[in-house]
This record gives structure tokens, C-alpha cells and sequence, in this order.
């Protein structure tokens, strides 16, 4: 079977993000670039996927600048087959999940597996946004994922408010990856080595022939307002005399 | 996130993705895997075996040699950033990938027969088999061309007879690469011997009382009339340069993995300088602490930036063995100078294995005296410069 991931290049989420004075951006200097991990997460159980099932084959697609190959290539190290990345600025949501529906047009694959948010900007929509646009059927949050013996359908088991909730459907379909689903693998050095040969297709967005105009645009970004120092008080009499004047909550 | 060690000249730019990628997977298979087990290994002077399997999926085991053989087929720095990643966890499981790799595979590889390098690299790739390399005798160290043990030919092979001391793996190993004296036509040379480890009349003993390397298993090999048949000889041995050309890529490696050791000392002195209060202030804002703290890290980035040169010296097959020696030399003597600083700065902390700091510093000693010492270094370089020779004999 074929399956498609999806690679976002996105800051290491313990960098420590900077917003630009203007409110326009983040500082992109000195930030260390990761593959999303809920990505990582959907790479990990694609060749899970294709260990258990002889002639798949794992398709990752990155949608950015062209230093998202890095990102590529780890996937690739990891073991997946190809990649192709999508030369365009930052899309928004719809704008990413039109050029993937283009994209599944074109390599037909029988299931997509995406994280089920990049952790850059949070918008947990593009996978929900695709398997619209293709009428697929659509498993979020995934934390299992189960194949029918005849691949044919899926079984995906939801991590929801207070339980565990599965559901079935026929494929292809799109799925998106929550944090339990597994423990990605690290690439051996192996891996490494042989990601270099491996095909990397790069195409720009405008060959798509795809409307990307943004819906979205960003107005401004401010980082979280500082924390005050805390204050360490003598007894429980001072507490709750500040908990009542000072902090107004009791 | 992923440790990051101490990079102060952004010495990380000069390297490429792939080599970033590789230092990245040895680091976090370091902290995730090997960091939990080191500290009952070292108390326990034993090896952690179990970790041989996981090492060799990643492809720790022979990673510059060729695919065919089932290696990674890297370059020289990243072989060498593996080897820091690796000893910034401990000597001990560094000393074991330099063994196996630069000590074994490499001869195997480079003077072996074809025969040999299709039976045993790519099970030594696996961790199928393990592999020790026995050249340190009794009574020959520094000087190991003086060694006592010989082969003579017998019945369509050769018999080996002698001892070797101080030999990384000799217990655990299937087979040793044992290097021996064959006096034949008149002429004496030193060749190598691969003898496995069920030959009869071979046999090895695990040595006790060891204070340094204590995560690593170092024995004695006794070779009392063993006989191995004529094709275990290395073909393309027959003379030291071969024993040394394999020192070269260990040293290579050690001089990489001294950094590891180095950075681990460091980082753990300046952390807890930061937060450790004496005389009501961290302790990180007394001069003469900072002083410490400063020679460290200069020393560190001068490490680095040796090693880089170097390991781009060795990709462009352009590197002396002398500069090798110049790495292993300073390297690994300013990792012991930066593990006595942090031991130092952690007080009684320092001298306790809840912090990697002694340990460090005590296998840094063997570091320091294995696979040449410091001052064998020193006079290998002093003859290169000088033209003449300070070794004596
Ligand atoms: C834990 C451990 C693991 C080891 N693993 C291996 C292994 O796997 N395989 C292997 O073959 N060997 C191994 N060795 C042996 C190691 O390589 C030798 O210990 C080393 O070469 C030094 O030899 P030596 O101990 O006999 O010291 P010596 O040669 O006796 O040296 C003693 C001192 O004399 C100094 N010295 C010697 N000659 C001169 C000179 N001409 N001028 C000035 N000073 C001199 C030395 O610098 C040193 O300070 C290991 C050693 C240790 C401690």
C-alpha cells in the first residue's frame, strides 16, 4: 500500500521563541528546526505500516521553504522511500490541505498520515480540511490504528474526554497521529546514508496550479506577558491577607 | 530537546547535515539507552551487553566502511563525531566501538583477505561477533614492537604462543586479532593472526582491580601452542606499520571522543557552579571559579576545532599520523586537566557517582595511557619536527 506523510519544519519546542518587535513573525535566527514530532509520530507508524506489509511504500511531503529538506531527509533516514516538497511562502491551512489534495491526485495513495497539529502555529486543521476536500473518510487523534488483513479498511482508536473511542472505515482515508500513538524510531547511521540517494522532488507551488490565496492572515503576534517574581510571606495570616487585597481571589 | 554541549566557536555550521544527523543520533541513543545503565555498570565493573544489539542496529560497529559489507560507509567526521557522542556517555562504551571498529573491522578490512572481510565484517556489523585487538604484551607497552609472542609454521598453519596483557573485549571477544612475531627465512616481522575464540591452547582472563574503565572489560589472552590454520594469517600484514595504522584510527577516534568526556565534565561543573551558594552567592561568580570554568571551555572549542581540521585532513586523505598524535595527545591530556577542574569545582560532590565527574576522570587516565601515552605522543611528534628520535634503544 502507498501512504502518504506529511514533514512540517517547524522551531524545536524547547527553543526559546522570540516575536519580532513588529509583531509580524518569530525570530527564525538561532532556532534549532525539527520535524514536527506529531509528524515524526506519523512517519514512525507509516513504516510500521510498511514493515508489516511487503510492497508499501511511504511517500513524505514537506510544504515550505527549501531548507525543509533537512526535515526530508530525516524522514528518509528513518526509512521512508521518496519525498517531495512544495516550494511555497507560509500557507495557511486551506492553502496547505489544497496543494496536498493536488498532491493525492496525482500519487493516489490508499491512506495519509499526518500529525494531528504542527506545533508551530496549533491550527489542527489541515487534516480535517483534507479529507473534506477529497470526500475521504477521516480518523483524528489517532492513539492505535489497526488495518484490515486485506488493507482495505482502518480502524483508528481516539483518544476523547474521559475514554477511548474507535472508529471504522474503508480507505483510503486520512488519519492524524496523537502524541501515545508510538515511540518514534531514531535514524540509524545506515539510515543516514542511504536517505542521500533516495529521491527528493522538489516542485514549486505555482506548477500545482492550485489556489493558495490566503483566508487567514495573521494581524499580530505578542509573546505571553512575564510572570511577576513570586513573593514568599511569613505567615498563613499574611497569605490570606494578600490572597484578599493583592490577588482578589478570595 | 536533544543536549546541547558546549559549541562556543558555532563550530556546528562547519558540518554537514548528514554529519549533524549521525552526532544526533549517537547523542540521543547515549541519553536515552546508555546514560541509565553507565553508573551500576562502572560500580559494577562490568560491560552492559545488552546495549551490543542496539548499538549495532544503529550502526556504531565499522561505520566508515563500505555498504557491502553492511556499514554505513561514513566519512571520517562523522565517525569522529560518534566517537564524541559516545564518550561524553563513557570511555568505556567508546573503547568498545573503537575496538570493534578501528582495532578489528579495520584490519580485517584492510589486510584481510576477501574471505575474511565477507565472514566477519558484516556479523561484526550485526554485534554478531566481537572483536579484540592484542598487541600490549607484559613487558612490551610503549615499545611493542619488542613483543614475545611468535608463530611458527606447523602442519599447514601456524602455532602462537605468548602473552598479552591489557586487552579491551579479550573475554567477551569471538574473535582476537593478535599480533606476533614470525621468524622465516632468516627475517623477523610482525604479523597479524585472527585466532577465534574456541581455538584450543587459547584462552583469556578477565583482569581485576581496575580503578578507570571500569565499564569495560579488560583481560589478559594467553596463547599456550595454539594452532590456527595458515589462511587466519592477515595477508597484508608482515611489518609495525600494520598494528600502527590500526592505532592511528583509534587514536583518531579517542582524540574525537576525549571532547565528549571533556564537554560532560564541563557542562556539569557549570551547572552546578550556577546553582551551588557558598559565602552567600553561587559559587559561578567567585573569580577564581570562573577561572576554572574559562579554561574548560577554551580548551574544549581548541579540541574541537583540531579534531574538525583533522577529520577533514583524514577525509581528503591528506592526514600524518603525527597530527593524529598531536589530537590524541593534547585532547585527551586537557580532558583529564578539565575533569580534575570540574571535579574540583563540585567539592565533596565530585568524588561521588551520582555525578559523571570521577568517573570521567578516572577513565580519562587510561585515555591518557592507552593507544600511546601522552609523553610517546609527545616524542613522536618531537621526532617528526626535529628528525630525530628521543625514544632510546
Ligand atoms: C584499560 C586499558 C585497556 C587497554 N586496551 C588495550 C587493547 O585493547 N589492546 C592492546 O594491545 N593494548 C591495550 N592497552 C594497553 C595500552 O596500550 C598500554 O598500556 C600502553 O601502550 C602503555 O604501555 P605500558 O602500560 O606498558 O606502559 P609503559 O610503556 O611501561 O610506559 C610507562 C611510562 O613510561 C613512559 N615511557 C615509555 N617509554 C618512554 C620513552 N621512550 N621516553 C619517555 N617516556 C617513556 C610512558 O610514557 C609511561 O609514562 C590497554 C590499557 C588499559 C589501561
Amino acid at each position: 500500500m502507498k501512504i502518504l506523510v506529511t514533514v512540517k519544519r517547524v522551531p524545536d519546542p524547547e527553543t526559546s521563541i522570540k516575536v519580532k518587535p513588529d509583531g509580524t513573525g518569530i525570530v527564525t535566527d538561532n532556532i534549532k528546526w525539527v520535524v514536527n514530532p506529531f509528524d515524526e509520530i506519523g512517519v514512525e507508524e507509516a513504516l510500521r505500516i510498511k514493515e508489516k506489509v511487503a510492497g508499501s511504500e511511504v511517500v513524505l511531503v514537506s510544504i515550505g521553504d527549501k531548507v525543509a529538506q533537512e526535515q526530508l531527509r530525516t524522514g528518509l533516514a528513518m526509512g521512508a522511500d521518496r519525498a517531495i516538497l512544495v516550494l511555497a511562502d507560509d500557507l495557511d491551512p486551506l492553502g496547505v490541505a489544497r496543494v496536498l489534495a493536488k498532491l493525492v491526485d496525482d500519487e493516489k495513495p490508499d491512506l495519509i498520515i499526518m500529525g494531528k497539529q504542527a506545533i508551530d502555529d496549533d491550527s489542527n486543521a489541515v487534516g480535517q480540511m483534507l479529507a473534506e476536500l477529497l470526500g475521504w473518510p477521516q480518523g483524528t487523534f489517532a492513539s492505535q490504528i489497526e488495518l484490515s488483513d486485506d488493507q482495505k479498511s482502518a480502524s483508528v482508536t481516539r483518544e476523547v474526554d474521559g475514554g477511548l473511542e474507535t472508529l471504522s472505515f474503508p480507505l483510503p482515508g486520512v488519519i492524524t497521529a496523537d502524541l501515545r500513538l508510538n515511540e518514534p524510531r531514531y535514524a540509524s547511521l545506515p539510515g543516514i546514508m542511504k536517505a542521500r540517494k533516495k529521491e527528493l522532488k522538489e516542485i514549486p507551488v505555482a506548477d500545482l496550479g492550485v489556489d493558495v490565496t490566503p483566508r487567514v492572515t495573521i494581524t499580530k503576534m505578542e509573546p505571553p506577558p512575564s510572570r511577576e517574581a513570586g513573593k514568599i510571606v511569613a505567615s498563613v495570616e499574611e497569605l490570606v491577607n494578600l490572597l484578599h487585597t493583592e490577588a482578589k481571589v478570595i | 530537546m536533544l543536549y546541547e554541549p558546549p559549541d562556543y566557536y558555532a563550530i556546528d555550521e562547519l558540518l554537514s547535515d548528514e554529519e549533524r544527523m549521525v552526532r544526533d543520533t549517537a547523542r540521543r541513543f547515549i541519553e536515552d539507552e546508555y546514560q541509565p545503565l553507565v553508573t551500576k555498570a562502572f560500580r559494577d565493573g562490568s560491560f552492559p551487553m545488552q546495549i551490543v544489539p542496539r548499538l549495532a542496529e544503529l550502526g556504531f560497529f565499522g561505520p566508515t566502511l563500505p555498504e557491502r559489507y553492511g556499514c554505513a560507509d561514513l566519512n571520517s567526521v562523522a565517525y569522529g563525531l560518534i566517537n564524541q557522542e559516545l564518550e561524553r556517555g563513557d570511555s568505556g562504551i567508546r573503547s568498545f566501538a573503537s575496538v570493534q571498529s578501528g582495532l578489528v573491522m579495520y584490519p580485517i578490512f584492510t589486510y584481510g583477505s576477501e574471505e575474511h572481510r565477507t565472514h566477519w565484517l558484516p556479523r561484526m556489523a550485526r554485534g554478531e561477533a566481537i572483536g579484540c585487538f592484542g598487541l600490549t604484551e607484559p613487558d612490551f607497552g610503549s615499545n611493542p614492537s619488542g613483543m614475545l609472542t611468535t608463530a611458527r609454521r606447523a602442519d599447514g598453519g601456524f602455532i602462537l604462543n605468548g602473552v598479552k596483557r591489557w586487552i579491551t573485549n579479550g573475554n567477551i571477544a569471538d574473535v582476537a586479532v593478535v599480533w606476533a612475531r614470525l621468524e622465516e627465512d632468516g627475517q623477523s616481522a610482525i604479523h597479524g593472526f585472527l585466532v577465534e575464540r574456541d581455538r584450543q591452547g587459547y584462552s583469556a582472563r578477565e583482569m581485576e582491580g581496575k580503578f578507570s574503565l571500569r565499564a569495560s572489560i579488560t583481560s589478559e589472552l594467553f596463547l599456550d601452542d595454539c594452532w590456527i590454520p595458515e589462511e587466519n594469517r592477515l595477508p597484508g600484514t608482515g611489518s609495525m606499520k600494520a598494528p600502527l595504522s590500526c592505532l592511528s584510527q583509534a587514536r583518531y577516534g579517542i582524540a574525537w571522543g576525549a571532547i565528549g568526556a571533556a564537554s560532560a565534565c564541563y557542562d556539569c561543573a557549570l551547572s552546578y557552579a550556577r546553582e551551588r551558594i557558598m559565602f552567600d552567592k553561587p559559587i559561578a561568580a567567585f573569580q577564581l571559579v570562573q577561572r576554572k570554568l574559562v579554561t574548560m571551555v577554551t580548551e574544549i572549542t581548541k579540541a574541537q576545532l583540531l579534531c574538525l581540521r583533522l577529520g577533514r585532513l583524514k577525509d581528503a586523505q591528506h592526514v600524518r599520523p603525527e597530527q593524529i598524535s598531536m589530537a590524541k595527545m593534547n585532547n585527551v591530556s586537557q580532558a583529564l586537566k578539565i575533569a580534575r577542574l570540574a571535579r574540583d569545582i563540585l567539592g565533596a560532590n565530585g568524588i561521588i557517582d551520582e555525578y559523571p565527574i570521577i568517573r570521567h576522570m578516572l577513565n580519562l587516565e587510561t585515555v591518557n595511557t592507552y593507544e600511546g601515552t601522552e609523553d610517546v605522543h609527545r616524542l613522536i611528534i618531537g621526532k617528526d619536527i626535529t628528525g630525530f628520535s628521543a625514544f632510546g634503544g
